[in-house]
């Protein structure tokens, strides 16, 4: 394999993971697993093991982290780990009422695409998308990647308030806003389902490397889902 | 058993409730929040006797008055304020009770940023995701996941009685190593996209912290940076201390409530003895980075751990 694998240092307390400077599910892949088997080995003065797009974190306090003990763990791990399949996990399934109010910009997206807002749901309904990663705000995943037909860019003023369950594209990713935040992504529809919820046994719906799938409801289907929600 | 409460009679400018970070969650997007002078948290929780992991109050700028109903031991450490409790003068560096039914009342501040106020105790709001650390962009943790207002009530965990022991403890301050406004760097891990001199250019003359900067990071104005590959990397985990520097060339200060990932490439990280040097400067102040070894990174954080080892006893 002539991949890229570098460990670089990211100050006194973390060590950076890269693997190919690409957006690609197989190195994705390829870091979710590394991530995951280090948190396994609960390697001394570990604090946290984070992975991204095609990068992990590690971060570590110093006085208790062996440093040439965590090198030799990572390099160890990705040895395990380069023969790995692409983690077969879950598919969650997300119904989104899309457009009108719930969707505000699914207007916006259609005329990008030249097409009606039927078919921008049907192409955004038909694809299986992967976790890539979480950040920007807790149980945020970005999730990818969108057909390229549908992949409107960022809107031009973000909006000061995203209401939470919003579903929207950016470019060739999508995603859930998961709290009530600013966001400059085209939003085109709403999920009754609370990508995080701090009072649930698992506080989070995406987890990296995660498949999710997106289905249209109705509007008195996805006001059905909010009210059990909150009735269960 | 009633464990005590701090009544807010003033909140302060930014109070909020901070341990030392929800750590094991940011694969999951969520942010570690914490200290921002983690070094000033930890001393103020080894004076009155807690476990450095004990929640303490950071006090921004313009600090509380803070109503307690029993008598506690208290320490404050980082940004130094005058204080008082009933018109009499409090003194700084060491423990000092506060009597039941009285008030503790921050004044005009000497130096520094921010402040921490630890109780013997701790400060005991609900523990999220293992932390009771306060981040307000997502409304986690804390009390109620806010910066502290009027007319709220923080309960206390049981004090723990060793008071006598604990009334000698002082900060021997030649013991650590910190210079205020230097901030010393390591390279990394993005220094391959910037040019040859850009480790120099940081050197070159001190970075002023912006007025629009928060417990997420400092805008920082001074000499520029330029990027040599272009100014976007693909989304990656991001440090306290990181350098990230965005197109325009000023380089941005990744704070305690920073976001977990980014996209800008970071030129170099500050090391973990002085990221609290960094948590003290205020909007207005100068910060001057300064290379160094991560020999001289890991000498300066045993410094700071000898200090406190020496104080806990």
């Amino acid at each position: 394999m002539n991949d890229v694998f570098r460990i670089l240092p990211a100050g006194d307390a973390a060590l950076l993971v890269e693997f190919d400077e690409r957006v690609d599910e197989a190195i994705n892949a390829r870091a979710v697993a590394l991530a995951e088997k280090l948190r396994i080995s609960r390697v001394r003065g570990v604090l946290d093991v984070v992975s991204a797009y095609r990068t992990v974190a590690i971060y570590f306090d110093p006085l208790q982290a062996d440093r040439s003990e965590l090198l030799a763990r990572i390099a160890a791990l990705r040895a395990d780990a380069v023969d790995e399949p692409v983690a077969s996990s879950e598919l969650i399934r997300v119904p989104v009422c899309y457009g009108a109010e719930l969707g505000p910009d699914l207007g916006q997206v259609a005329r990008f695409a030249g097409m009606t807002e039927n078919d921008v749901v049907s192409i955004h309904t038909a694809s299986t998308y992967r976790v890539f990663m979480l950040g920007f705000a807790p149980g945020f995943a970005y999730m990818g990647k969108v057909d390229t037909r549908i992949a409107a860019p960022r809107r031009d003023m973000p909006r000061t308030r995203v209401p939470a369950g919003s579903v929207a594209i950016a470019g060739r990713q999508t995603g859930v806003y998961p709290l009530e935040t600013p966001g400059g992504w085209q939003l085109i529809g709403r999920t009754p389902l609370k990508p995080f919820d701090a009072r649930a046994a698992d506080p989070f719906l995406f987890k990296p490397g995660a498949r999710v799938r997106f289905e249209a409801v109705g509007r008195n289907e996805y006001e059905r889902m909010i009210t059990a929600g909150h009735d269960p | 058993m009633n464990a005590g409460s701090i009544y807010v009679q003033r909140p302060g400018l930014l109070t909020t409730v901070q341990d030392l970070g929800r750590w094991g969650f940011q694969s999951l997007g969520v942010p570690v929040a914490g200290p921002m002078d983690p070094f000033a948290h930890c001393l103020a929780n080894a004076l009155v006797g807690n476990d450095r992991r004990a929640a303490t109050l950071e006090i921004t700028l313009v600090g509380p008055e803070l109503e307690f109903d029993d008598e506690r031991l208290v320490a404050v450490a980082g940004a130094k304020f005058d204080m008082t409790i009933g018109g009499a003068g409090v003194p700084s560096g060491c423990p000092f009770v506060v009597p039941a039914q009285s008030r503790l009342r921050f004044g005009p501040r000497q130096h520094g940023a921010r402040a921490y106020l630890a109780v013997e105790g701790g400060i005991d709001v609900p523990l999220v995701l293992g932390s009771r650390s306060t981040h307000v962009p997502s409304a986690m943790g804390g009390h109620a996941g806010r910066a502290l207002a009027r007319a709220d009530r923080l309960l206390l965990g049981p004090p723990h009685g060793s008071r006598t022991r604990l009334a000698s403890r002082r900060i021997a301050s030649a013991s650590f190593d910190r210079e205020p406004g230097r901030v010393r760097v390591l390279p990394g891990p993005q220094r391959d996209r910037f040019d040859d001199d850009a480790i120099d250019v940081i050197q070159s003359a001190p970075y002023v912290v912006a007025s629009e900067s928060d417990r997420m990071g400092f805008r920082l104005l001074g000499p520029a940076l330029r990027h040599s590959r272009g100014a976007e990397i693909i989304s990656e985990p991001t440090m306290m201390g990181s350098l990230q520097v965005p197109g325009a060339g000023q380089p941005l200060l990744l704070m305690a409530d920073r976001q977990t990932t980014g996209g800008y490439p970071k030129i170099a990280t500050a090391i973990s003895a002085d990221l609290g040097v960094a948590g003290q400067a205020a909007p207005g102040d100068a910060i001057s980075f300064k290379l160094c070894t991560p020999g001289e990174a890991l000498a300066a954080l045993i410094a700071g751990e000898r200090a406190l080892l020496a104080i806990e006893g």
